[in-house]
């Protein structure tokens, strides 16, 4: 029997089957993603499988109605947990007008929402760890209560715009929560090869702020960490560097084959620690997952993704002019 | 009407915007306690506070990145690169993202920011203190970029830069700064972004440039206006997108088309003019279009010999016209 570890947390039962459900609702629209990107209907996926639990315990442990966050492109479940409908995700995955991150511009993943404040993103890596910074300069200006977000891998945390953005943050004790998922690859190469020191928490230092490296498979170990941050944050103390490990279950995207560069013994190692799997065993131990919610959540998770996939699919193309519009105000 | 000089015309403007709006602060390096290098934000400071004045760490990418950051969020950054050639670091974040934003998002988001450099040769800046920089952000479709030529427009322009809803260039020359004084009403006013400016109403040859060329092109022009020969000045102001009507317009008016700019000649911004005219013109046209431009060498040397070589003058521009009125 396992000990209840999330009701010290301040976490109700429903809560963390909740956080538990948004966790198997990434997985499994990204799984139907990548089946779709096979059948040859959508041209590109890159996925979130492996820092489900990372995602969804961040985005869980901040206020949904008034943080802002900049995830990058594998944060799936941060979107799905700040308001971002399967169906919205689905119409982005098929580049159809009705896509609210982009109206079918960028590619799937690239994600923003305003009602949802979500910021929009690009691919150039880590240029979102600056604009986290200036809204949370923009909180700090305006005496608000809230904190922004900012996601990245730990082949970004190498970029200029980290260093340039948390020191800025810590210069002025910004209310920014900074979580590198570490995921033990950048496409092809291995974090050892990545960061020079162990851990990339370890660069907090640096920036004047606390840094902790937390077991990304863990969703409460990661809440825990986002929620103690985000109090720090709104009690003046300034930003806190975090740095989730997990692993990247997929290849890079659908088209990279990982089997060039990582064996399957690692992989399927990797496997046996999946959030997917040792969550859900968690909550079935303490008997909050019984085998009538499972079944009947897996039903309604396939229905979702269904009906999200039928409706994307069907859903119009942009007019093919709409690529003019919005360059400037209209 | 009071005479200011054109960097007083950006202290005004800056201060009337910051007491019009709350939203509207000030961030860059030495902005703060020192009022800026040149002085831009002198007494904004003390004025305003630490907060809407803000000093940054030396770190370009971030002092666009947060702005644009703050901007998506709703506040009204004025960002300043210290000098335009330090610029570069930020270009990631001028390029792939603030002139994307509004674009990406189909219109979910919009980042109104505006960032403000120096730009500029003839002071002795050599090849980091000299440079133009506006041709490599020139075909970013979604940034917006304005090089006034006078203290009053510089008062328009900003202002209209600060309260426009999408990312704005403001690249200002530094030999401007206290050389170029002129009348600038003390009420608000703004100018349009995208409207070039006839400067001088002439027949003989049309002048097309912006910023400091400018100022040159008008000496040239009272020069030789005393041999007869009268110029027609067209001061692009917004020097992306351009104002192709106006453009269209100058070059049909004599026929006899001069494009100067100070920045190398190859891939300038004149280069896109000319070809605006070559498109729209050609029947109208009694002369060869000419580009005066600076020599294609990689920036402005710092010797007074090859500095006074590289830069452009009113000299060079006289000779220009008077080529052109000859042909």
């Amino acid at each position: 029997m396992a000990t209840n570890r999330h009701k010290e947390l301040g976490l109700t039962d429903e809560q963390v089957l909740e956080m538990y459900k948004t966790m198997l609702l990434a997985r499994k629209l990204d799984e139907r993603m990548w089946l779709l990107n096979r059948a040859g209907k959508i041209p590109f996926v890159i996925s979130c499988q492996g820092q489900e639990a990372a995602q969804v315990g961040a985005a869980f442990a901040l206020d949904r109605s008034e943080d802002y966050v900049a995830p990058y492109y594998r944060d799936m479940g941060v979107v799905l947990a700040f308001g971002m409908t399967p169906k919205e995700l689905m119409l982005s995955a098929f580049a159809k007008a009705e896509d609210p991150n982009s109206g079918g511009r960028q590619m799937p993943s690239h994600f923003g929402q305003k009602k949802n404040r979500i910021l929009t993103g690009s691919s150039p890596v880590t240029t979102q760890v600056p604009h986290a910074v200036g809204v949370a300069l923009a909180a700090k200006m305006e005496k608000k209560q809230f904190v922004s977000f900012v996601t990245l891998g730990e082949g970004s945390s190498n970029q200029g715009d980290f260093h340039e953005g948390l020191n800025f943050a810590g210069v002025h004790k910004l209310p920014v929560i900074t979580m590198v998922e570490n995921n033990k690859y950048a496409i092809s190469v291995p974090s050892e090869k990545q960061l020079g020191n162990e851990k990339v928490s370890d660069r907090a230092l640096g920036y004047g702020m606390p840094g902790y490296t937390v077991d990304g498979n863990d969703p409460l170990e990661v809440y825990k960490t986002v929620k103690e941050a985000r109090e720090r944050a709104l009690n003046g103390e300034g930003g806190t560097l975090i740095e989730a490990v997990s692993y990247r279950l997929t290849a890079h995207s659908s088209d990279d084959d990982d089997r060039a560069y990582r064996n399957r013994e690692e992989v399927e190692e990797a496997k046996k620690l999946d959030s997917i799997y040792t969550f859900a065993s968690y909550l079935k131990e303490l008997n909050i997952l019984t085998d009538e919610i499972e079944v009947e959540m897996t039903n309604d998770i396939n229905n979702i993704v269904n009906e999200a996939t039928d409706y994307a699919e069907n859903a119009a193309y942009a007019e093919p002019e709409d690529a003019l519009k919005y360059v400037y105000e209209e | 009407m009071a005479i200011m000089s054109y960097i007083q015309a950006v202290t005004a403007a800056l201060r009337e915007e910051m007491e019009r709006d709350e939203k509207v602060f000030v961030l860059g390096e030495d902005v703060g306690r020192k009022g800026g290098v040149f002085k831009a934000t002198e007494g904004l400071y003390d004025q305003f506070g630490e907060y809407r004045v803000l000093d940054t760490p030396l770190a370009e990418s971030a002092i666009a990145g947060v702005g644009i950051g703050a901007a998506m969020y709703g506040m009204r950054p004025v960002a300043e690169m210290q000098f335009a050639d330090f610029i570069m670091p930020a270009v990631n974040q001028i390029i792939s993202e603030a002139a994307r934003i509004r674009y990406r998002s189909n219109n979910d988001w919009n980042c109104p920011i505006v960032i403000r450099a120096p730009y500029g040769g003839g002071v002795h800046g050599a090849l980091y203190h000299s440079q133009s920089v506006e041709a490599i952000f020139a075909n970013q479709p979604g940034l917006k970029i304005v090089m006034p030529s006078t203290p009053y427009d510089v008062k328009g322009l900003l202002k209209a830069a600060i309260r426009d809803n999408d990312p704005v260039l403001f690249f200002e020359h530094k030999r401007a700064y206290r050389l170029l004084k002129g009348e600038v009403p003390e009420e608000d006013y703004v100018l349009p972004i995208g409207k070039a400016d006839v400067k001088r109403e002439g027949s003989d040859v049309t002048v097309i440039t912006y910023g400091l060329c400018v100022h040159f092109a008008l000496q040239a022009a009272e020069k030789l206006a005393e041999e007869g020969i009268d110029a027609h000045i067209l001061d692009l102001r917004t020097v992306y997108p351009l104002d192709k009507e106006s453009i269209i317009e100058a070059a049909k008016k004599t026929g006899k088309v001069l494009l100067v700019t100070e920045d190398n000649k190859e891939g300038s911004i004149i280069g896109e003019v000319a070809a605006i005219i070559a498109e729209n013109c050609l029947f109208d046209l009694d002369a060869p279009v000419k580009r005066l431009a600076g020599p294609d060498v990689p920036a402005m040397p710092y010797a007074p010999t090859m500095e006074k070589f590289f830069m452009m003058n009113p000299d060079k521009i006289e000779k220009a016209i008077r080529d052109l009125a000859e042909f």
